[in-house]
């Protein structure tokens, strides 16, 4: 073993395994450490007291707690791609080769630069920002606000992505208790006895919470031992669950919350296949809230010395990680529990320098005490404490009777009271209740389920937490059905009553921190409410206290408490601000989970896209889907050398593409006629049979939301296709339809999305090709399967498919649908078959090019804000039924004639390329909110044209088709000339596609 | 006292004890030419504007608890003009010209920090989108900027460009667009509007309307008592439709919670407003350090001013997929606000069909940064009986009339816009 | 949050859509466009207890109404919304 440079590491004791001795360093400097400690305890253990500096001031800190809530002992934990700003020393288990820097500091801890802003002090004040820098107001982004936000921040966040993984998870139980302290333990210990599945979650490594530090006996067990045995019962427990280094962070609706685990991070890294961290969401009927109280600072002068530590983390750096702050310790309290430490110290070998007790009377013992060990007990308040960053020096207490009194001391214990863990009981925007007895705040009811209890709920001896845990677990469990809890509750004898005087602040004159890290002084409270501030809101708004990665756990209650007095109010009075979620800071990367990178989102392939990858395809990501863009070939110099060659060989051959992500519904039913009529604008219930036909459907105000082919395959069975977008929109509209609006119709939806893998053939040689794949007995002539023909035909060797004659081309072509898992055969057949024929698949920029040279609308079009009419569509709409839309589509600025309707546009140079999101400005006006007509939603190079053509919605378009406009891009720093026209540019008359 | 560095110096000889309060704690008089409702940004505006532009300083605010305490203070004070729509864009545009005159307007540091607003697209379509937008920004006298995706690395080189689900392939940036501080714009329009003698009453809840026979309002019913008033102006954001339902009005809005979050301080790291285009994610930092960061609705309907883990979970998912630097950054903090909610995303700041009774709601999430040109606009039609040319299309009439302004395309559906 | 699915169970809110206030009742064809405006645009909003549609788009694809509070989220009852839009058929 090694303890060298542990000059504060105590001879023995403590919970550390001094077989393991580990090293770090700290700011470059080495030092070592053990098992079993913190950073926090390693660094006092090798005599560090200057751990970090300050928000606003720069000024040095030291370690205030022993817990989570530590406002100042922030530092960077690890480095490169793994560093973590603002990591709680106190929290940070050590391992070997731990790395940390201190932050908010330059160049160095020990001088730092901007710690001349404590000279500016007087200035700096509350919202000072806010009267200034106004002038001239260029210099606010140029200037001031780059200076304030440099010195501002406190750690910095790493500068490569981060490599670790994180995960969540999702567990059930009837009982969760948050917290493995003495009532916790004793809460799952009855629930788990009566037979309930509970899952117990604390924050530390180890269970126990404050006997750790502080010890006790309990059932006559040492506390220590009773622990290890009540974990043991529990681990023994089939449907128990303990899970330590994990917190209980948020609590949401209907029982379920949120829990961090901490995995990983007591290690240099995660091991291979694990995460750093995991997100638990836990679905709970009742939870139990043990998380214990948090000690409270008290408000005098220099209270932020580096060594002014609070007194209960004082006995934990000593009892449990025999690590002493301080050779020469004072105590500054006002109840009795802060003289616990006293006698840790004493036991320790620490000599006891003094003790200020806000109280009038000490105790027979604590005199006793006292003249054993030659200390005083001064009946005051400690003043001020004179020091810097090397730590304390003197502490100045101001007596009863008005005297000043002295210490000489390295270091001082401050207890001002306790404050329940009231964060998550009032995460649901329920304010705690004021306790005079206690001076605390302490849970007025709590979410539907959730109970606090122990200390957690102002019940501050260890019997009494004990007896609560044990009750309110036997208590949920009960609740929920489950039996009487087998075997008794722990019981200890220490059942002293807790005496606290409040004493919140000692209105010295030196500066006096409320909020340690946001630097806020008693002053800026005074200034806060001299200046109208006086709510709580305002007043953490003004001066940002609690407003801390502490969320003011440390300072809340000193500065509600200095405002009520400023204000004549009582604290319950002034009130307190309101408790969010998280419990305690929580890594994004855990929230997110491992919902990032290429994983940030599901990826859907389509049934081809494995043949299309081996034709090196290049893919685009529509939705979730990757979708074949192009294929391009060897030789081809870019994407548009490709698609406009995919075009001509589809318009003068064959060609075909990969249109599985479509919607597809089948609509089964005698009123699946009538159904389709309520939904669709046009009517289907007059479709033959063995026929499809082109559907708008509308949202119920009258706008279009969607479209598609809808064949009917059997009187009964229609096949109702959506756009690729709305797949899922769409079945949830037709299901609203079917389920809530038209109950009286029998009818039945299915989704087939992904059942049918569908390809669009197209191209003058189509019928020939599919003559090569489709069984002989099928009849594909013009007659025998006519244009807009639909039906379930037999493919050679057997596979049931189905056939549509519906073309978005505009040339001959058939819609196939295979079952999904004969998509790739059917692929790889089409290109054998097609051989003979130069078939060409083509990709979503080629099924764009042809469709804009027909003139079809598309998703560009169908925006959300188009009617049918603008859309050029206008006469699908039936006028002999009800459908979805009707009425509200009528409205007069529906119907306005000078909308935006769909046109074609050109540009008038025949090499001017043409982009979409141009506008459209009459020729000779200058363009202005008045003269914008409206813009272009499509474009293409159409080969057929030789040219760029686009759609465009234009106010009045129809009737200004021949008219020369001016498509204005500034963005992109283009004006030129556009012919508006006719949107179907390729043959109109539509010859090809019934050919 | 005017605030500047020399009354800041001068204060500090004294220890600051000479301050006054940033506004009166008046007590409510019998009655005011006009009442606004709702102690946020927009209505201290409004009466900022009535007092300042139309000379009506007879006003009261009136606030159920303290002002500020609503959408004003829970937000991630993002300003910015880039619509697309006639009647939208050039009301915002209105409104971030008065943001850029608003420090010495007000005699108050709103900090208002033009650090530039960035849409990130990730796909052809939504290029086109952009630059359609863009474009009528520009049309409409804003600037705005189409970058492709290496302008974008430029700015940003710790965005994910590397193994990205949806590549970010550019971004539509206004330069001018950017964030001020919430909670001191609330303060500046309190202070600004106090020196003009309107009273600011906190904690007075408005309970109901008084109204003559003819049905014309004439005041309202408090928690402090009944203030009759000349006009009412109610702008009260998620409360919209419960004050407006006291006067028996049901509107086209649903209340909504949106949650928003801030991080742990960090040195600076990003240096301006990122929205993501392919998950729902905003995200900028304070002068403070903190990442404050946003994302979708919840998407049910709430009042409870708290949200649920899976919003939370996909917007943080989103900040992840966007910024993989900030994994070990920690959020602090998360809250919820109520959203007064439109039927198709646009406000409406109009006369209500019961006489006496004006509207300013329907700010949907983008209520901050119309606040300035909110309060313009809305003083305007209060003080004139007629719409101001910017907020001419904001008519609470026009779902009747098929006339929405819908920059989404999502139709009558709140939670979708 | 959590919706106890009347089919599938309780579930975890992620699994559901919303719709939003379960009141309107879709109109007749000849109920005109006043009637359908205020179908379509004009809600309750209420602060408090509420019915409203939900769609267990990740489980069976039910459309269910939730009574909800809207200031609490607690929801006291929730059950199959079989033709709870639809209006009383006019004869």
């Amino acid at each position: 073993m090694s303890a060298a440079g542990q000059k504060n590491r105590l001879a023995s004791g403590g919970l550390i395994d001094r077989n393991k001795p580990l090293s770090f360093s700290f700011d470059g400097k080495a030092m070592s450490g053990f098992a079993g400690d913190t950073l926090a305890s390693a660094l006092i253990a090798n005599g560090v007291q200057l751990v970090g500096r300050s928000f606003k001031y720069h000024r040095p800190r030291g370690i205030l707690t022993a817990g989570s809530e530590e406002p100042n002992a922030l530092v960077e934990l690890r480095d490169g791609a793994r560093r973590e700003p603002n990591t709680r020393a106190t929290t940070i288990e050590l391992y070997d080769g731990l790395t940390a820097t201190s932050q908010n500091r330059w160049p160095s801890l020990d001088f730092d630069i901007l710690s001349i802003n404590q000279l500016a002090s007087p200035i700096f004040v509350a919202g000072f920002y806010y009267k200034t820098f106004m002038w001239p107001s260029a210099l606010w982004e140029k200037l001031y606000e780059p200076l304030i936000r440099r010195a501002a921040g406190l750690g910095r966040a790493a500068e490569k992505s981060d490599p670790d993984h994180y995960e969540k998870a999702w567990a059930h139980c009837d009982v969760l208790i948050a917290g493995g302290g003495p009532t916790g333990l004793a809460a799952a210990l009855a629930a788990g006895r009566a037979g309930a599945r509970v899952i117990l979650c604390e924050e530390d490594a180890v269970l126990g919470g404050r006997l750790l530090s502080d010890g006790g006996t309990i059932d006559g067990l040492p506390a220590i031992e009773w622990v290890a045995k009540a974990v043991a019962e529990l681990e023994a427990m089939p449907d128990v669950r303990v899970m330590t280094r994990t917190t209980v962070t948020g609590v949401f609706d209907h029982g379920t919350h949120a829990a961090l685990e901490r995995v990983n991070d007591h290690l240099p890294v995660p091991p291979e296949h694990q995460p750093r961290q995991r997100l638990w969401r836990i679905a709970a009927k009742r939870s139990i809230v043990a998380a214990g109280a948090l000690e409270r600072p008290i408000v005098f002068g220099g209270n932020d010395t580096p060594n002014v530590m609070l007194s209960s983390a004082v006995r934990t750096y000593i009892n449990r990680y025999a690590a002493t702050p301080a050779k020469r310790l004072a105590l500054f309290t006002n109840n009795d529990d802060g003289w616990k430490t006293v006698e840790a110290a004493l036991a320790a070998g620490v000599q006891i320098a003094g003790v200020v007790d806000a109280r009038a009377e000490a105790s027979a013992e604590q005199r006793a005490l006292a003249a054993q060990h030659g200390f005083a007990i001064l009946n005051g308040v400690v003043d001020h404490v004179e020091g810097g960053k090397a730590g304390v020096g003197k502490i100045v207490a101001a007596l009863a009777g008005g005297a000043k009194a002295t210490l000489e001391a390295d270091g001082l214990a401050v207890s001002g009271g306790w404050n329940p863990a009231v964060g998550l009981t009032s995460q649901h925007r329920g304010r705690p209740k004021w306790r005079d007895d206690i001076a605390a705040f302490v849970p007025d009811g709590a979410p539907a389920g959730m109970v606090a209890a122990g200390s957690a709920n102002g019940e501050f001896s260890l019997a009494a937490c004990l007896m609560e845990g044990h009750s309110s677990g036997a208590a949920a469990a009960g609740d929920l059905g489950f039996g009487k809890s087998a075997g008794s509750a722990p019981v200890s004898d220490e059942d002293a009553a807790y005496s606290v005087r409040p004493v919140w602040t000692v209105n010295s004159k030196k500066k006096a921190f409320v909020d340690f890290q946001n630097d806020v002084t008693e002053s800026d409270i005074a200034l806060a409410a001299r200046e109208g501030f006086q709510s709580v809101e305002h007043l953490k708004r003004y001066t940002t206290l609690g407003m801390a990665t502490d969320q003011g756990k440390n300072s809340n209650v000193q500065g509600i408490a200095v405002m009520a007095e400023l204000t004549g109010r009582s604290i319950p009075e002034t009130g307190t601000t309101i408790y969010r979620p998280p419990y305690v800071p929580v890594a994004m990367g855990a929230l997110a989970g491992h919902h990032r990178d290429e994983n940030f989102h599901a990826t859907r392939l389509t049934p081809s896209h494995h043949w299309a990858a081996e034709r090196g395809a290049v893919f685009v990501d529509t939705g979730l889907w990757k979708r074949a863009q192009w294929y391009p070939l060897k030789g081809e110099k870019d994407w548009l050398e490709s698609v406009t060659r995919e075009v001509k060989a589809v318009r003068s051959g064959v060609g075909f593409c990969d249109v599985s992500t479509l919607g597809k519904t089948d609509v089964h039913g005698p009123d699946a006629g009538a159904f389709l009529d309520r939904v669709y604008i046009n009517t289907f219930s007059s479709l033959a049979v063995g026929k499809a036909r082109y559907g708008i459907m509308l949202r119920e105000d009258g706008i279009v939301y969607d479209d598609g082919t809808t064949s009917r395959l059997a009187e009964d069975h229609y096949f109702l296709t959506t756009t690729t977008a709305k797949a899922g929109l769409v079945m949830q509209h037709l299901e609203f339809c079917r389920q809530v609006l038209f109950p009286e119709l029998d009818v039945q939806l299915t989704s087939v999305s992904d059942q049918w893998a569908q390809f669009s053939i197209a191209g003058p040689n189509t019928r020939a090709l599919l003559t090569d794949i489709v069984d002989p007995s099928e009849d594909l002539s013009n007659e025998g399967f006519p244009f807009m023909g639909a039906r379930a035909v037999k493919l050679r060797g057997g596979v049931e498919a189905r056939l549509f004659r519906i073309s978005f081309s505009g040339e001959m072509a058939f819609e196939i649908s295979v079952p999904a898992r004969f998509g790739d055969a059917l692929v790889r057949n089409l290109m054998a078959a097609g051989e003979k024929y130069g078939v060409t698949p083509y990709g979503t920029e080629a099924l764009g090019v042809m469709r804009i040279e027909k003139g079809h609308v598309a998703g560009p079009e169908l925006n959300g804000t188009t009617t049918a009419a603008d859309l050029g569509l206008g006469k699908m709409m039936s006028t002999k039924k009800d459908f979805i839309g009707r009425v509200l589509a009528g409205r007069e600025a529906l119907v306005a004639d000078d909308r935006q309707v769909v046109v074609g546009v050109k540009p008038v140079s025949p090499s001017q390329r043409l982009r979409s999101g141009a506008h459209v400005i009459a020729k000779g006006k200058v363009p202005a909110p008045e003269t914008d007509d409206g813009y272009v939603t499509s474009v293409c190079f159409s080969p057929m044209m030789d040219r760029w053509i686009g759609l465009a919605l234009v106010s009045r378009g129809r009737e200004r088709h021949g008219e020369i406009a001016m498509a204005h891009d500034p963005v992109r720093g283009e004006d030129y000339e556009v012919e508006i026209c006719n949107p179907v540019f390729y043959d109109p008359e539509g010859g090809r596609q019934r050919g | 006292m005017k605030y500047s560095i020399f009354s800041l110096a001068r204060a500090a000889l004294s220890g600051h004890k000479n301050w006054p309060r940033t506004w009166r704690d008046p007590q409510p008089q019998k009655h005011y030419d006009v009442v606004i409702v709702g102690g946020g940004g927009h209505g201290l505006a409004t009466a900022y504007f009535l007092a300042a532009e139309h000379g009506i300083r007879n006003v009261a605010v009136l606030e159920k608890g303290w002002i500020g305490s609503g959408n004003a203070g829970r937000n991630t004070t993002i300003i910015r003009s880039n619509y697309m729509l006639p009647g939208n864009i050039g009301f915002y545009e209105l409104s971030m010209k008065l943001w850029e005159t608003m420090e010495r307007d007000l005699n108050y540091n709103t900090m208002v920090s033009q650090r530039g607003v960035l849409n990130l697209y990730h796909s052809d379509a939504q290029r086109d989108a952009y630059a359609r937008r863009g474009n009528a920004m520009r049309i409409n006298g804003i600037d705005s900027e189409l970058l492709d995706r290496e302008g974008v690395r430029k700015l940003l080189p710790f965005l994910n460009f590397d193994n990205a689900r949806f590549p970010i392939q550019g971004g539509l940036l206004q330069p001018r667009g950017g964030t001020a501080r919430h909670d001191a714009v609330v303060w500046g329009y309190a202070h600004a509007a106090d020196r003009l003698g309107v009273d600011i009453i906190q904690n007075c809840e408005v309970t109901g309307f008084t109204r003559d026979a003819g049905g014309k309002v004439t005041g309202v019913e408090t928690t402090r008592g009944t203030i009759g008033a000349g006009k009412v102006g109610v702008a009260v954001a998620g409360s919209s439709s419960r004050v407006a339902a006291m006067a028996g009005l049901r509107l086209p809005i649903e209340s909504h919670v949106l949650q928003a979050f801030v991080s742990e301080g960090i040195k600076p790291l990003i240096p301006n407003v990122v929205t993501f285009g392919a998950g729902h994610f905003y995200v900028s930092q304070s002068d403070k350090g903190g990442l404050v960061f946003g994302g979708d609705l919840d998407g049910y309907n709430s009042y409870a001013q708290r949200g649920n883990l899976p919003v939370v979970e996909d917007v943080c998912e989103g900040g992840m997929a966007l910024m993989p630097v900030i994994g070990r950054v920690r959020l602090l903090r998360q809250w919820g606000g109520i959203m007064d909610m439109s039927m198709d995303g646009s406000p409406i700041i109009d006369k209500t069909p019961v006489d006496g009774l004006y509207l300013n709601a329907g700010w949907c999430y983008g209520g901050f940064k119309a606040t300035p040109g909110s309060g313009f606009v809305f003083a305007h039609l209060i003080a004139r009986d007629e719409l101001h040319r910017e907020g001419a299309r904001f008519r609470l009439d026009r779902f009747r009339r098929g006339a929405m302004i819908d920059e989404k395309g999502q139709g009558a559906q709140p939670n979708l816009h | 949050m959590r919706i106890a699915c009347p089919f599938c169970g309780p579930r975890e809110n992620g699994e559901f859509t919303y719709l939003g206030d379960a009141k309107p009742k879709r109109p007749a064809l000849e109920a005109g466009e006043e009637a359908y405006y205020e179908y379509v645009y004009l809600r309750d909003n209420v602060a408090g207890e509420m019915d409203e549609f939900w769609y267990h788009g990740a489980g069976c694809r039910s459309w269910i109404k939730v009574r909800r509070n809207t200031v609490t989220h607690e929801i006291s009852s929730v059950e199959p919304a079989a033709g709870a839009g639809a209006a009383k058929v006019a004869s």
